[in-house]
Formats: structure tokens, sequence, C-alpha cells
């Protein structure tokens, strides 16, 4: 029973401490919802057609996720290795399991509020229009995408924290395993928007690819975070 | 014989390819086996 | 036994040797005693380097997870298998380069494009890229205690990928008509002489692959060794092709 408990104090105190990190630098705020955001009207530009941005803003507003994410979970573990945090929690015989979960909690956290900035971008920009259950959908599947996501992306950042050259391995190692998360949180999206003369229906199925896809990598990366950051 | 570049091209690229792995690959332990003591090299 | 026989010994170089008279016999048979296809003519000859190429990564990938997952479950963490797993891994990447490549030459002869956007090209080409990625990982700094740790793990979460991602590239695909591509093999109707040569030809690529390994897995370990004793293999290297001692 205290075991539990202590679990769930280190969780707790190790997503605070990333959001902390996170509130006081504003780098989420500052720097990566406006690239983010600069990365949509870019997109605009190189496709320059209202009726094709109408039709792919949900792969678009994807993509900028996924790109924003690399640059979240970088920073997540620069602070981590900067410091010898990690290793000092490490040492202090601290559960990894917790620390996953409690980064991948902070992860989701400041992903989710990029999704709902991206998604707002998306209606203004590419004039999406959204009935009622197609924003209920839209935010369901930005909550299950980011479960999935916020796993993911700790688990692999922490496999190249620490070492040189990750910066550019991260991108590699990451994108491929999100892939179904693209796959399904698009089509999900586009039922939700509509885009395609989507109905609204077609889009739950999805939205259980990517229920799948979050917890088996909540399992894996509960169980392989240690190996992997362990020495 | 039709379509011999495609062909022969995918044979030979295959062909390729192998041979200069495996070639690396020998020279490679060649070069440093010559440069290992006995111990290193439990195969032999 | 000569002084210096590099990575060999006289199993690898007997094995050597029955691979060259399988490969010549290969080429033979798939070049010229075996019929060409009713329906696809002579481009079924890229099959038999194809499917065995292919056939090679999988089991190649396979070995790699076997080994990582041995790595990392025995109390006492032997490096020879994080060697194999990662001499094994590399050696895929090489197959699956081949397959795609030969792959996509059949396809332009049979589709008419090099490249479809079909659930099980799709699937393999990220197959590909998670493997490039987890060589990359060995490479990363650290002890080999570290790598072999590193890349174990990887090697296992590739496992979780590979059909997750193949899942969900079958769902994109399957309701997306658009493209829908024949199993370019089912079109084939293979007689006993084109039988026996992809047979051979999996024969061939298997022993081939077996041989690499012996090999690379030997040379992992005398990089492994030089890096300890805090040498640079490269250097080395290069001395030696400089004739210098």
């Amino acid at each position: 029973m205290s075991s539990v408990k202590s679990r769930r104090t280190i969780v707790v105190a190790v997503a605070r401490k990333d959001l902390s990190i996170e509130w006081n630098s504003r780098i989420l705020t500052n720097q990566v919802a406006p690239f983010a955001a600069i990365v949509m009207v870019m997109f605009a530009f190189a496709l320059d057609n209202e009726g094709i941005l109408q039709r792919v803003a949900p792969g678009l507003m994807w993509l900028a996720t996924l790109f924003s994410m690399l640059i979240v979970v970088q920073r997540s573990f620069t602070v981590e290795s900067a410091d010898g945090a990690l290793d000092a929690l490490r040492v202090a015989g601290v559960d990894t399991g917790a620390i996953f979960v409690g980064k991948s909690l902070a992860l989701m956290v400041q992903l989710f509020v990029l999704e709902v900035l991206l998604l707002a971008t998306a209606v203004v920009l590419y004039g999406v229009e959204m009935t009622a259950v197609g924003l209920l959908e839209a935010f369901v599947t930005m909550v299950v995408a980011t479960a999935g996501l916020g796993c993911v992306g700790t688990l692999y950042g922490g496999l190249a924290a620490g070492a040189k050259g990750r910066e550019t391995l991260l991108p590699l190692l990451l994108l491929p395993v999100v892939a179904p998360v693209l796959i399904g949180a698009t089509r999900a999206t586009e039922a939700a928007f509509g885009s395609g003369g989507t109905a609204v229906s077609e889009g739950w199925p999805w939205i259980g690819l990517l229920a799948v896809f979050a917890v088996i990598f909540a399992v894996a990366g509960t169980v392989a975070f240690g190996p992997l950051v362990d020495e | 014989m039709d379509h011999a570049a495609f062909i022969l091209g995918s044979w030979i690229g295959t062909a390729v390819a192998v041979i200069a792995y495996a070639a690396w690959v020998l020279r490679r332990g060649r070069a440093l086996s010559k440069h290992a003591s006995t111990e290193e090299k439990p195969w032999t | 036994m000569t002084p210096n026989s590099g990575t060999g010994t006289s199993a690898t170089r007997r094995l050597g040797v029955l691979v060259i008279v399988l490969v010549i016999s290969l080429a033979l048979f798939g070049l010229q005693f075996s019929a060409e296809d009713v329906v696809q003519g002579s481009t079924v000859r890229i099959m038999y380097v194809h499917v065995p190429s292919i056939w090679t990564a999988y089991i190649a990938f396979f070995l790699t997870a076997v080994c990582s997952g041995v790595y990392l479950s025995r109390r006492q963490r032997s490096l020879a298998w994080d060697r194999v797993a990662g001499a094994s891994a590399e050696i895929g990447v090489l197959f699956v380069a081949v397959s795609l490549v030969t792959g996509s030459l059949w396809g332009r002869l049979t589709w008419g494009t090099y490249w479809v956007w079909d659930a099980r090209l799709t699937s393999t080409a990220f197959l590909f890229i998670t493997y490039v990625g987890y060589l990359a990982v060995r490479r990363l700094d650290g002890t080999h205690r570290q790598r072999a740790r590193r890349s174990s793990v990887m090697a296992l979460l590739a496992v979780l990928e590979i059909p997750l991602v193949h899942f969900s590239v079958n769902l994109w695909r399957s309701l997306h008509q658009d493209a829908s591509v024949a199993d370019p093999n089912a079109k084939v109707k293979l007689d006993g002489l084109m039988l026996f040569s992809l047979f051979l030809g999996l024969v061939t690529f298997t022993l081939l692959f077996v041989w690499l390994v012996l090999h690379r897995q030997r040379t992992m370990l005398l990089e492994d060794s030089f890096a300890d004793r805090g040498l640079d293999v490269a250097i080395a290297e290069r001395r030696n092709e400089a004739g210098v001692q």
C-alpha cells in the first residue's frame, strides 16, 4: 500500500517538476508554439489552394504536432541530462517506471496544449468547420493520440538522452514508431472535420487504433525505461 | 531475354552489394586481427 | 593455420566455398535453366534474388530479437549475444535494402511503376528505417554494456512496433481502395524447375547470411577489444592499408 502511494508521489513530483521548469522557461509558448504555427502557414504557401488545404488540414495539423513533439521531447531530456537530475533520481533508487509515467504525463500536457493551439489554427487558417459531435470527436482523438505520443516520446527520448548526436537520432527513431498515430489521428480528425465528405461516425474505429497504441507503449515504456536509462 | 537490363541489373546489383559488404567485413577483420593477441581471437 | 587468417576458420572457409558454388548454380538455374513465366515472362527471374533477400532479412531481424531477448534475460549477461544481434541486424539492413531495390525494379516491369503505396511495401520501408535507427543506436557513445542494453531494448521494441505499423498501414490501405495491387508472387505459376530455383535461392542466401554473421560478429569482438585497449580502429586499419606495422 505504501509503495503504491510513494509511487504516485514520485509520478506527481516528476511531472510537476518538468512542468514547472517548462512554465518558468516559457519555451513551449514562446518558441515551440510559434514554430508549429509557422509550419501551418508554410503548408498553406506550399499547397496554395484553399480547397486542398481544407481537405488535408487534419494531416497537416498532426504533422505539425509531430515535428513540434521532436523539439519538446529533446528539451525534456536536455533538462535532465544537463544537471544530471535523471542520474540523481536513479542513484537515489527511485523507481524508473514511476519516473517514466511522470515524464510522460508532463509531455502529454505540453503536447495537448500544442494540439489545441494547432486545432484552432486549422480552424482559422484553413477554414475548417465542425459540428458539435465533430468537435467532441476531435477532442477525444487529441486526448487518446496524446497519450500514445507522450509514452513513445518519453521512451525514445530517454533512449537517446545524454548521448552525442542524439539531436539527429531522435527523429530517425521516433518518426517511424509514431506512424500509426499519424495514420489513426489523421483519419479520426478527418471524420471530425468532415473533410472530403467523411462522416463523423467513421472516426471512432481509428480512435480505437490510437487507444491500442497508447496502451501498448504505456506498458512497454514502464517496463523498458529502466534498462534504457540505466547506468 | 526481355527486360535484360532490369533483370541483370537486379542480379548484379545484389551481387555487388553483398560482395562489397563481405569484402569490407573481411578486410576489417584481417586488419584488426593483425594487432590482436590470441586471447582476443577465441575462434583460432 | 596461417598466422593471420583474419576472422576466418577452416569451418567458415568451407562454408564460404559452398556458398560460392551455390551462388553460381543459382545464377545458372535462375537465369538459364528455369523457364519463363507464362504471365510475367522473363521478369520472374528477378524473383530468385528478390524473395530470398527479404527472407534473409526476416531471419536476420528475428535472430536479432532472439539474441537481444537472451542478452537481457540471462543473469550473466554475455556481450556475445549482443554482438550476434548487432551483426545480424546489420546484414538484415543490407538485405532489406537489396529487396527494396530489386522489388522496385520488378514492380517497374510488372506494375509499370517503381513504387506503389501497398501495405506490404510500405511496412517493408518502415522495417528498413527502423533497423537503420537500431544501427545508429549501436553507434551511440557509451560502454559496451550500455550499447548492449540500449540496443537490446530497441530490438525488442521493434518487435512491438513492426506489427503495429503493419496493422495500421494495412487499415490505411484497405480503406483507400485506389491502389489495390495484387501480390506479384500470386500471379506466378511456378513449375518444378522454377520452384527448385527459388528454393535454391533461399538456401543459398540463408547460408550466405550465416557466413556473414560469423565473420561480422568476430570483427565486432575485435572492434570491442580494440576500444577497450583505447586503440582507434580506424587508425589501425589505415596503418594496415599503408603496409606499416
